[in-house]
């Protein structure tokens, strides 16, 4: 997909410069593009490295663990499919706790071993209504702490990086509640 | 309300080094090998960034982006979002390093505290790359068919932007 995307932008790019007659711009800005996401990495660097740091020590301490646990109660309301198959549920609530830490290289491993789990008690080349749910879930935002963005606003002299949480958190919401909402009624719809 | 992350994160960064003490955790080694994950993630999306930063720059130095601010106007106007966020909303479900290289240049143009740079944080924040997880778990278990997992999907995304607009512009 980025292949696609890229060469579309770069051709544009450059198809339009020669019809503007800013290829002398076009030009350097290649070369600031380049130098801009070298000294952007760098800055960025140690505040991500903080964080993957602060979150491997909430994981070591067992709040994915808990996290799961207070997730439970809303993945039986959510998915009577898997009602009693306490493996997937665990699994889910392991991937949503993960999720919501921003330790998205644990969320993965964890969502797909419940897809397989899934998988194994509903065969076939659709998924069920339940597993596609779970997928929807995986689709929207569940990190709590958006450190990316936060960092990136800090980078570029932001007075205060975090003030953007509760915005982060309220259109997160919205966006999860549509996205379920929508995958229930067309669970309805299609029987 | 703005303030909340200004107590979020010493309560987060608290409560994970008392919890990791009280599970006898070796803390430190944790946080060290948490980081170098980090470093190795960040390093390893140099590259990538590298040539989506240069793509947009260039575009943008074209004056492309000005032609396309210039074609949507009439849609953004009427349904007041800034036109620069436009090719965010569409980039964002599609490639997660190419939203965050047109967020970083964003936040360079218009300053991290502008709206138009809120709402790109906020908006990059609030979704995730919905073809690659999509792809990445109805593959990994063999399904062919992801039925109505798109559309459902899609309709978070569009609200986020939505949602993302309307926020920003009543709590900044």
């Amino acid at each position: 997909m980025l292949n696609k995307i890229w060469c579309g932008m770069m051709l544009v790019g450059i198809t339009v410069a020669f019809a503007t007659g800013r290829t002398q711009e076009l030009t350097a800005a290649m070369n600031e593009g380049a130098q801009a996401a070298v000294t952007l990495s760098l800055s960025m660097l140690g505040m991500m490295c903080a964080w993957t740091g602060i979150m491997r020590m909430a994981e070591q301490a067992g709040f994915v663990d808990k996290l799961a646990k207070l997730f439970s109660p809303v993945i039986r309301k959510l998915f009577p499919d898997f009602a009693g198959e306490t493996t997937v549920q665990n699994k889910m609530a392991m991937n949503f706790s993960a999720n919501l830490l921003g330790l998205g290289n644990a969320a993965t491993p964890l969502g797909i071993a419940a897809m397989k789990e899934m998988a194994r008690l509903h065969p076939g080349d659709t998924p069920c209504r339940g597993t596609m749910l779970f997928v929807v879930i995986n689709t929207a935002s569940l990190q709590l702490i958006p450190t990316y963005a936060a960092t990136l606003r800090g980078n570029y002299g932001s007075a205060n990086p975090y003030d953007i949480l509760p915005a982060v958190w309220i259109v997160s919401l919205i966006s999860l509640i549509v996205c379920v909402a929508a995958a229930k009624l067309m669970e309805k719809k299609n029987g | 309300m703005a303030e909340i992350g200004n107590w979020v994160i010493p309560l987060l960064v608290f409560v994970a080094v008392f919890a990791a003490v009280v599970h006898k955790v070796p803390v430190f080694d944790a946080f060290v090998s948490g980081a170098k994950d980090g470093a190795q993630s960040t390093l390893q999306l140099l590259p990538t960034l590298v040539g989506l930063i240069m793509a947009v720059y260039m575009l943008r130095a074209s004056g492309a982006f000005d032609i396309l601010a210039h074609l949507i106007r009439p849609v953004t106007d009427l349904l007041q979002i800034p036109p620069d966020l436009v090719p965010l909303i569409f980039l964002r479900p599609v490639s997660g390093s190419g939203a965050s290289a047109y967020v970083a240049v964003l936040l360079e143009q218009h300053g991290p505290d502008s709206l138009v740079g809120r709402m790109a944080s906020v908006l990059a924040s609030s979704t995730e790359t919905t073809f690659y997880a999509a792809a990445v778990y109805l593959g990994s278990a063999g399904y062919k068919k992801s039925g109505w997992v798109l559309p459902a999907a899609l309709l978070g995304d569009l609200a986020a932007a939505a949602a993302a607009i309307v926020v920003v512009n009543w709590l900044f």
